[in-house]
């Protein structure tokens, strides 16, 4: 039951990386490959009737999480409470540049939300970069299961490591592949022609600077890792599209459950003393309310699923971006 | 200021800046579905324009609800972590229910609306519109079961070895008896803003275009009905409150001494804090029929609640801060009701076709601030007249906070929210502007081909 629970946890979590991690990259990639209001306007439009939807998956993430296991929701907030609430400040405003920016007239304002539109992206994904990569470390967790330390440091300190800074500069980089590859899939035009080009170069280069660690380290995960990239970047290149989007979200998807899994039973770890750390029996709510999640879940995620699918279908034309000559 | 005072200011800040947008989107959904509805049935050209009028109000609307609607999820975590730790077993899945079963069709729905005028059968795009609209109430509906258990707590059992609730009836938490009164309640408070802002907009603009008088008309019969619901909800509300927490109604009164056939003081001068005000007038019983349904009824007093809670729970205070309780009880209702007075007097001025006198006009504009403001007090008195409670009985304020958080970290974060949550309002408010000085039906040479195209 538990361990059941903590899959939902952690799917809840990959759709949500996966999902708003293609429309968090093509928000900070309008202003890059779209020249022209025209071209933004159309690279925005390509996530306009979903950026939404997806965000949900974090509400459902984070609900669930504290739902099934609150010590685990209780430890990670309180513990990284300042990198979470810029998340959170980022969000709003990148929620309201998507809404606002075609509600009202000039080319003034709508570069303004564009512009605010790709900081507040970039800065999102730069952040749960280096909270991943924090929370595969481990946080400070005391004895009863809190974050101890002083001011400002205590909840930034955990991203001021190399490792945070790398998971940082990779959940970026896999940001704008993931959005590279969604734009190719969704426009037509000059924007499709630039983010396949973009696609194909970011693809080629991870995979060099993966096989370069790989060799180093010699993981058969980052060979792997290594053969993919380069893989969605051809892919992209060459128009199967599809296919190269889907690889996207796939390499996105292993790298979030392999975060959740790196501790095995142990959901959150100390770096204090082994004993504190946060495991999953010792995280999760009681039987009845695990049951009833249950009983919801079941009932309704795959409903969640179908309809979001529909919109998807409904919204499957691509978005032209070239003008067309009056 | 200490972390608890901060955290306590920060969660004031951010809930109640949320609760500006979301009676607005639960009642303008509602308008939206319905004028679809109407154009529907009458295939009248009006009904389609004020449809997409108000649906552009909703999608902004919308918008700034979401995202501090998603600061609320996380807050339980990041400031009240122990208070998620020993509830968050009743209190957690209130909210991933509601994230997995209304957020998601409102969302999904919503864009579905906005995006698929030309790429949906009318009736299955009229039936987004309503589907929005439910999940809406369904949202409110869970999300005030969360409420409720802070303000009643019920449906769980004590672990003894833990000292943790554990959840023994979803569907006992979902009925709790103040959420069935606070519901109807909180409902008829966002039918009564949403119709404000339709009334205002629809008088601003009425000169204009004559248009708009349908929507001013339409506002105002919505802040009346929304006030005489508002009016009966509560007086079941506040008897409820009664039962579960006298001392709530104690201090809105400023009741100190157990009274029977207590008045009610509409107004009063001076401390009501413990002293007696030098100047009130009050009307005779009316407080013991509010508390109690009877003129002759006995309601407690402050004093004897406080020797009671002390035999219970322990020595300590259990009084709130009664002047805040006290007026903003007051100013709830005052105010709530100046606006549907106004509303009714509009409607009344305009009635068979007449014209409106012109001050009237030249203050409605201000009108949604009225009920905007009931129900911000309405909150600030549920609230702060619970302390020290933050679930009534169970456990206090102060034993909820984040353990390990320091003030300089609450200090910076509620920093960031005001200025980010100040920039959105001007915006926001500007946007209602602009938006509402676009003309209702397109004007035949100026409109586009693809005026039904959503402008991104």
């Amino acid at each position: 039951m538990i361990t059941y629970w903590f899959a939902l946890v952690v799917l809840c979590w990959v759709l949500f990386f996966v999902l708003e991690g293609f429309d968090f990259g093509v928000g900070l990639l309008a202003p890059l490959l779209g020249r022209d209001d025209h071209e933004r306007g159309a690279i925005i439009r390509t996530v306009g009737p979903f950026w939404d939807g997806n965000e949900v998956w974090l509400v459902a993430a984070i609900g669930v999480t504290f739902a099934a296991f609150p010590d685990w929701y209780a430890a990670l907030l309180s513990g990284l409470y300042l990198p979470m609430v810029a998340v959170l400040l980022l969000l709003a405003v990148r929620g309201v540049a998507l809404e606002f920016r075609g509600k009202a007239d000039g080319a003034r304002w709508r570069r303004g939300w564009d512009a605010a539109l790709a900081v507040s992206s970039a800065g999102i994904v730069l952040l749960w970069g280096a909270v991943l990569a924090a929370l595969t470390h481990g946080l400070a967790l005391g004895a009863d299961g809190q974050v101890t330390g002083a001011g400002l440091a205590r909840s930034l300190g955990p991203l001021g490591t190399p490792a945070a800074g790398l998971g940082a500069l990779t959940a970026l980089l896999a940001a704008v592949l993931l959005g590279a590859t969604f734009l190719s899939l969704r426009t037509t035009g000059p924007v499709r022609r630039r983010a396949q080009r973009l696609a194909a170069a970011l693809g080629t280069g991870g995979a060099v600077g993966l096989l370069a660690v790989a060799v180093g380290t010699g993981s058969r995960v980052l060979l792997a890792g290594a053969a993919l990239s380069v893989g969605i970047g051809m892919l992209a290149r060459y128009g199967r599209e599809a296919v190269a989007f889907a690889g996207a979200a796939l390499g996105v998807a292993g790298a979030v459950i392999a975060v959740f899994t790196a501790h095995g039973a142990v959901v959150l770890r100390s770096t204090l003393d082994p004993a504190w750390s946060l495991t999953m029996t010792g995280a999760a709510s009681s039987a009845s309310a695990l049951r009833l999640l249950t009983v919801v879940g079941v009932i309704v995620l795959p409903g969640v699923l179908v309809y979001q699918g529909f919109s998807y279908w409904i919204f499957r034309r691509r978005v032209a971006s070239e003008r067309i000559p009056s | 200021m200490d972390v608890l005072d901060l955290t306590r200011l920060q969660f004031a800040v951010v809930t109640i800046y949320h609760y500006f947008f979301v009676p607005l989107s639960i009642s303008l959904a509602a308008v939206t579905a319905g004028l679809e509805i109407a154009w529907l049935r009458t295939r009248q050209e009006r009904f389609l324009h004020l449809t997409k009028f108000v649906g552009k109000l909703l999608m902004i609307t919308f918008a700034v609800g979401v995202v501090t609607g998603l600061v609320q999820e996380f807050q339980f975590g990041l400031g009240w972590s122990r208070f998620a730790t020993f509830y968050g077993d009743v209190f957690g899945p209130t909210l991933a229910i509601e994230g997995m079963l209304a957020f998601f069709l409102e969302a999904t729905f919503l864009a579905l609306w906005y995006f698929g005028w030309e790429r949906l059968p009318r009736l299955l795009h009229a039936a987004t519109i309503v589907i929005v609209a439910v999940g809406t109430v369904l949202s409110a509906f869970i999300i005030l079961a969360a409420n409720s258990f802070m303000q009643n707590p019920v449906a769980y059992a004590l672990d003894p070895a833990t000292g943790r609730a554990r959840l023994t009836s979803f569907t006992d938490l979902l009925l709790n008896k103040v959420n069935l009164a606070a519901f109807p309640h909180t409902l008829s408070g966002a039918v009564m803003v949403g119709g404000a802002l339709l009334l205002a907009i629809g008088a601003w603009r009425l000169k204009a275009e004559p248009g708009f008088g349908t929507l001013a008309k339409l506002g105002a019969w919505l802040t009346v009905a929304g006030g005489a619901c508002t009016a009966i909800t509560g007086d079941h509300l506040g008897k409820v409150i009664t039962q579960v927490q006298p001392m709530k109604m104690a201090a809105a009164e400023a009741l100190y001494t157990t009274t029977t056939g207590a008045p009610f003081s509409v107004f009063a001068l001076g401390d009501v804090s413990g002293g007696k005000p030098f100047f009130s007038i009050e009307l005779p019983w009316l407080l013991s029929i509010l508390a109690k349904g009877s003129p002759t009824a006995t309601v407690q007093g402050i004093d004897d609640l406080q020797a009671q809670y002390v035999a219970q729970y322990g020595p300590g205070s259990y009084i709130p801060m009664v002047p805040v309780a006290f007026w903003t009880f007051r100013l709830m209702i005052g105010i709530g009701m100046l606006a549907m007075l106004a509303a009714a007097y509009y409607l009344w001025s305009t009635r068979k076709g007449r014209k409106p006198h012109r001050w009237l006009m030249r203050w409605l504009p201000l009108i949604p601030l009225l009920p905007a403001a009931a129900n911000t007090l309405g909150w600030i008195f549920t609230e702060t007249a619970r302390q020290p409670w933050l679930a009534f009985g169970l456990t206090k304020v102060a034993d909820g906070l984040s353990p390990g958080l320091t003030a300089s970290e609450v200090l910076a974060s509620l920093l960031g929210f005001a200025v980010i949550y100040g920039v959105l309002a001007v915006v926001w408010l500007r946007l209602v502007r602009h938006i509402s000085r676009q003309p209702l039906a397109p004007l035949p040479a100026a409109a586009p081909a693809t005026e039904l195209a959503p402008a991104y």
